[in-house]
């Protein structure tokens, strides 16, 4: 009880002052928008809407959360209220989940943001909404961890800005999202396997599309595969390196 | 009943060794004060009693149990106040309080509660819905203490409450300290200002680069100087430039460089003033002042740790030097 307190009130806290703030809402909601734009209109037929709406969906969660943990942990790092959280009474495990969890949400949410404008654009029938909803959370978590990955390894906050988008960018061309895994030159095609946004990416076209080429089983182990080592590792580094 | 109790405690930052092998115990109830300069392996103590630095070597023990490796055990029973505040800058103070209350557990309307409680006593009822980023210093010193307060632990650990804070915030800070205590609340807090340690203080140890050079009673201290007498002089004019001559002259008297002009005079002996004050006169230096100084732990310290208080002062002034730019940056 005592523990679910202190979790919630990390995750409320998060909430009020980094996820729902009216920057970050808007921005959270711009950029789903200038991505779907951006794609829809160049497609005016309206089944293309429905071919593009896997990548978008995957995008508007990339860049919803990966940038955002990094950031607001390093920043919280710096001004050392961070470290409140470290001398509270709560496992570092729960804390460290505590504070995803905000960004894993906001990612969730970002990732519908699309499916709402291609429904006026496009018939979205016959598709696997359940499949749809695991691989946004899969999706969400994994570019979560990302992020805090990330912010266990840089010190400053523009570090941890450029630094996402050293991963963020490679991966949106090696997902397979854009150019298909097959069109991707042979030695690059090892790299797209090791990044866990192709596995989500995949699930999507086959929930959507119905063309995805890896096994949906598959996909979602390896993505949950991703998403322990991240997390683990994250943790371990953060006791390495932040209670000296 | 010992809070807590350390055995010889240890920590090394690459070959650096910070905290050289301490030895002591607060007992529940007390103040027990670190006094050291700057840099004597204070802060790092408390990190590693706190959980936030690992222990090197040694043993720290809370209530009797051992908690060397799982500081977290005991984390729900310690309040704690770093020597730079750690609160959200974008919450107001009741908001950081609530907030503090819920990261060890309180009900919702026990922390708030005891948020409100704690503003009153604190004197930041008015302040309470501003963001803390607009408080001073001092009241954001004194919000951090509400914070570590906030669910009544048994020990809390006060890094350098009055360090950067201008007086008159420090001497609230301070009767703060005072009425926490008279309320049974178990402090350990570390200082570099002497008379701080001397006032609040029932227990104290002085820390010099990692090591307890003297632990005890503030009375037990004070034993050091009984009989020890003491005589300040205000010259009208720069004593170095004849320190050496006055040394040959009264080779049995012990010197002390003051602030300013001044310079003071001990002897374990009872002596008259005039053959002192005639040298002076010989050479120019006008004796404006004379006066008996009372022996304070002042003196105790100077004479055990063999520092200076002009050093104490100049690091004093360094660190806040320091800690003024670090601030400058981050905002
Ligand atoms: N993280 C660290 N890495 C290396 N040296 C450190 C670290 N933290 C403290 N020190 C060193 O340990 C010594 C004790 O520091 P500290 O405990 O902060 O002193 P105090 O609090 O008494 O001023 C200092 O010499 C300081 O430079
Ligand atoms: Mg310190």
């Amino acid at each position: 009880m005592k523990t679910w307190i202190a979790f919630s009130s990390i995750l409320m806290k998060d909430m009020r002052s980094y996820y729902l703030k009216p920057p970050n809402i808007s921005w959270g909601l711009i950029f789903p928008i200038a991505w779907t734009l951006m794609f829809f209109l160049r497609s005016p037929v309206a089944v293309e809407v429905r071919d593009l709406l896997p990548g978008v969906m995957a995008l508007s969660i990339l860049f919803g959360t990966t940038s955002m943990l990094a950031v607001t942990i390093t920043f919280e790092r710096k001004s050392r209220s961070f470290e409140r959280l470290l001398l509270a009474p709560i496992s570092l495990n729960l804390l460290m989940l505590a504070k995803t969890s905000g960004a894993i949400m906001f990612g969730v949410v970002n990732a519908f943001v699309p499916v709402i404008f291609a429904s006026f654009l496009s018939d979205l029938s016959g598709i696997n909404w359940f499949m749809v909803l695991g691989s946004v959370i899969l999706i969400a978590i994994t570019s979560t961890f990302l992020g805090l990955f990330i912010a266990v390894s840089v010190s400053q906050v523009f570090e941890a800005q450029t630094f996402s988008n050293f991963f963020r960018f490679p991966m949106l061309f090696l997902c397979g999202l854009f150019i298909p895994l097959s069109d991707l030159p042979a030695f690059l095609r090892p790299v797209s396997y090791a990044l866990p946004l192709t596995y989500g990416a995949d699930i999507l076209k086959t929930a959507i599309n119905y063309n995805g080429i890896i096994s949906v089983p598959l996909s979602f182990l390896m993505l949950l595969i991703f998403s322990v080592i991240l997390f683990a590792y994250s943790t371990y580094n953060v006791n390495r390196k932040w209670i000296l | 009943m010992k809070i807590i109790e350390v055995e010889n405690l240890k920590k090394t930052f690459n070959g650096f060794t910070a905290v050289d092998g301490v030895n002591f115990y607060i007992n529940q109830g007390e103040i027990f004060g670190f006094l050291g300069p700057n840099g004597a392996g204070k802060t790092t103590t408390i990190n590693m009693l706190t959980g936030m630095a690992k222990i090197t070597e040694g043993k720290v023990k809370l209530m009797g149990e051992d908690y060397t490796r799982n500081a977290k055990k005991a984390q729900a029973m310690m309040g704690i106040v770093p020597d730079e505040s750690n609160l959200y800058e974008e919450l107001s103070g009741w908001e950081n309080l609530v907030f503090c209350g819920a990261l060890y557990g309180m009900e919702k309307y026990l922390r708030e509660e005891r948020a409100t409680q704690l503003l009153q006593q604190f004197g930041l009822a008015e302040a309470a819905s501003k963001s803390f980023k607009a408080y001073s210093k001092g009241m954001k010193r004194k919000l951090a203490i509400a914070a570590g307060i906030i669910h009544q632990p048994e020990i809390l650990f006060l890094d350098e409450p009055t360090t950067g804070i201008d007086v008159a915030f420090a001497r609230q800070i301070r009767n703060l300290i005072v009425d926490l205590h008279s309320k049974g609340t178990t402090i350990f807090l570390t200082t570099h200002y002497i008379e701080e340690a001397e006032r609040l203080c029932e227990r104290l140890a002085f820390i010099v680069q990692g090591k307890i050079v003297r632990e005890g009673t503030v009375e037990e201290m004070m034993k050091e100087t009984q009989g020890e007498n003491i005589v300040n002089f205000t010259l009208g004019g720069d004593f170095t430039k004849i320190e050496e001559e006055f040394r040959s002259h009264f080779p049995d008297f012990n010197l002390r460089m003051g602030k300013n002009n001044d310079v003071s005079i001990h002897s374990p002996s009872t002596f008259t003033l005039f053959p002192f004050v005639q040298f002076f006169e010989e050479r120019s230096l006008p004796v404006f002042e004379a006066k008996i100084v009372r022996p304070s732990l002042e003196e105790v310290f100077v004479k055990v740790t063999g520092i200076e208080l002009q050093k104490m002062q100049s690091e004093q002034n360094q660190k806040g030097r320091k800690s003024q730019k670090g601030g400058g940056s981050r905002s």
